[in-house]
């Protein structure tokens, strides 16, 4: 518990560097709060095109989706703010060999290097999409009781515990291949098929954001949860490989961390 | 020097660029590939929707059948692909660390040289778009079965869109001689695009207000009408009024980065090397 409660600060202090980092530049804020909010428009009317012909797709309504595009905008807005830039910058640390400066602390390496940078202004992503979900749900009202919200709460962080580790193994490939930036723009692509329910697409690209860019895990599956869609086994089976994802990042960073030799020495 | 010197000399520069570019470009074939996953991904996944959307609707939209879709989703794929440009999201970058000052001293305006690299990024591209066109065209049964003469009239209508789209988005590139963050002003064209080009869904599926817009404004003319006219969706008339108007924005666009460039580069300084 303890350990837990030290990461949270390491993470509070990374946030706080991030942002006096992040106030030498306020316009900033704003560049960001309208690219947000375009992006977000866009998104919607890109919804309320498709709903101007038919009124369920695949299963789902309009506010349904209007849900989905609030927590693919929360949990991309949580990629963007630290988990991306962070495994930016382990794989830079990797080639460069300044990796060793998070080595020698005295706390646990995965949890530095995971938390290393935050792009404090992606909260607006956040702030933005948890907006448009609470805006959602309350239009979808009377559908959604406290287990729901429960599930959809646990769902929706495993969801993310998920991406993360995934994630964390493509940036501890660094580790072997060295050169591998662009992986992180692949996943950067593949996540914005999530903005549709994965049961839309076709079993190929289906099992693609399922099974080998877990995009589905972090978003279709935790709004069907929310609007009680989701099956118990897929419940407990998603609860399930989160705590196998993490287990499992965790010994391949350990792997990969061995290794690492260092460049600077 | 004679006019015949000027466009042999052109010619000749634009060879040397093709090969260096070409040599250049297939040296990162990977940033290549990972840059048209994201251009394939966008109209694949409207596709999808729209095809879905289709097959609930008892079979079809608007005159649009499943089939439909997936034809015109696969063919605006192409199209986007063939007439798309990056150059509005690296002037920037080049206004601000100077890299606009080797081009400037070349003899040649720098627009040749993006030509140059627009065209080779295509070329190389294409290899990789023609096999997933023609993949996605038999996985989603599209129906598209273009006559002789929706073959011959897309060709003109595809390169007049090339070029309009090319020469539209040099133009507003230019802005980063005046703006220090482009940023905004590039995210506002692409989303109006996005909706405007019928990379959402087709032009027809849209409010007439909108339509109009769309057909009054470039964009249109920039994606959606090659892709109507392979299609088949429009008369013969309609055609020859497309291709009419598409000159008419070419010859108005070549006027406005004319003046644009002449103004905007005046106001560039770079600092050191």
């Amino acid at each position: 518990m303890r350990a837990v409660l030290r990461d949270v600060g390491l993470l509070w202090l990374s946030f706080r560097l991030g942002a006096l980092d992040a106030l030498q530049y306020r316009a900033d804020f704003f560049v960001q709060l309208v690219q947000s909010s375009v992006g977000l428009v866009t998104a919607l009317a890109g919804v309320a095109v498709v709903f101007g012909q038919t009124d369920r797709l695949a299963g789902w309504s309009q506010d349904e989706l209007f849900a989905l595009i609030g927590v693919f905008t929360l949990v991309g807005g949580l990629i963007g703010m630290v988990i991306r830039p962070s495994m930016e910058r382990l794989m830079e640390g990797v080639r460069l060999g300044t990796l060793d400066f998070a080595l020698t602390k005295p706390a646990d390496a995965q949890v530095l290097v995971s938390i290393q940078r935050v792009d404090v202004w992606r909260t607006v992503d956040v702030v933005l999409g948890a907006g448009l979900l609470l805006i959602a749900i309350s239009r979808l009202g009377q559908h959604i009781g406290p287990a729901q919200a429960i599930a959809f709460g646990l769902v929706l962080v495993a969801g993310v515990v998920i991406i993360y580790s995934f994630l964390l193994i493509l940036a501890t490939l660094a580790f072997w291949l060295v050169r591998l930036e662009n992986i992180l723009v692949i996943f950067g692509s593949m996540y914005e098929a999530g903005r549709w329910p994965v049961g839309i697409y076709p079993p190929w690209l289906r099992a693609t954001l399922t099974f080998i860019v877990p995009v589905a895990f972090a978003i279709t599956i935790p709004v069907e949860s929310l609007v009680g869609r989701l099956e118990p086994t897929t419940l407990v089976g998603t609860l399930l490989l989160a705590a196998g994802f993490l287990v499992g990042s965790r010994l391949i960073w350990k792997l990969g961390l061995r290794h690492y030799t260092g460049a600077s020495a | 020097m004679t006019r015949a010197d000027r466009v042999g000399g052109l010619r000749d520069a634009y060879r040397a660029k093709f090969r260096t570019e070409i040599a250049l470009q297939f040296a990162y074939r990977g940033a290549l590939a990972i840059w048209l996953l994201g251009l394939l991904l966008g109209p694949i996944v409207y596709l999808v929707v729209w095809t879905t959307v289709a097959r609930s609707q008892g079979g079809a939209v608007a005159g649009f059948s499943a089939g439909d879709f997936a034809a015109y989703f696969t063919v605006l794929m192409v199209v986007n692909q063939l007439t798309f440009t990056w150059h509005f999201y690296e002037f920037e970058w080049r206004v601000r660390n100077g890299f606009f000052s080797p081009l400037l001293l070349r003899p040649i305006h720098p627009v040749h040289n993006d030509i140059a690299e627009n065209l080779s990024f295509k070329l190389l591209t294409f290899t990789g778009v023609a096999p997933v066109a023609l993949l996605l065209l038999v996985a989603f049964d599209a129906s598209l079965q273009p006559s002789a003469w929706h073959i011959i009239a897309f060709v003109p209508a595809l390169m007049l869109a090339m070029a309009l789209r090319f020469l539209v988005e040099w133009t507003i590139a230019l802005a980063a001689f005046w703006l220090t963050r482009v940023s905004a002003l590039n995210q506002a064209y692409t989303v109006a695009l996005l909706f405007l080009s019928g990379q959402v869904a087709p032009l027809v599926l849209f409010p007439p207000a909108v339509q109009a817009a769309a057909s009054i404004l470039p964009f249109r003319w920039m994606v959606s009408f090659p892709v109507e006219t392979l299609l088949g969706q429009l008369s013969g008339e309609a055609v020859l009024v497309g291709l009419g108007v598409q000159i008419a924005w070419i010859a108005l666009a070549l006027v406005m980065l004319r003046l644009v460039w002449r103004l905007g580069v005046r106001r560039y300084s770079a600092v050191g090397a």
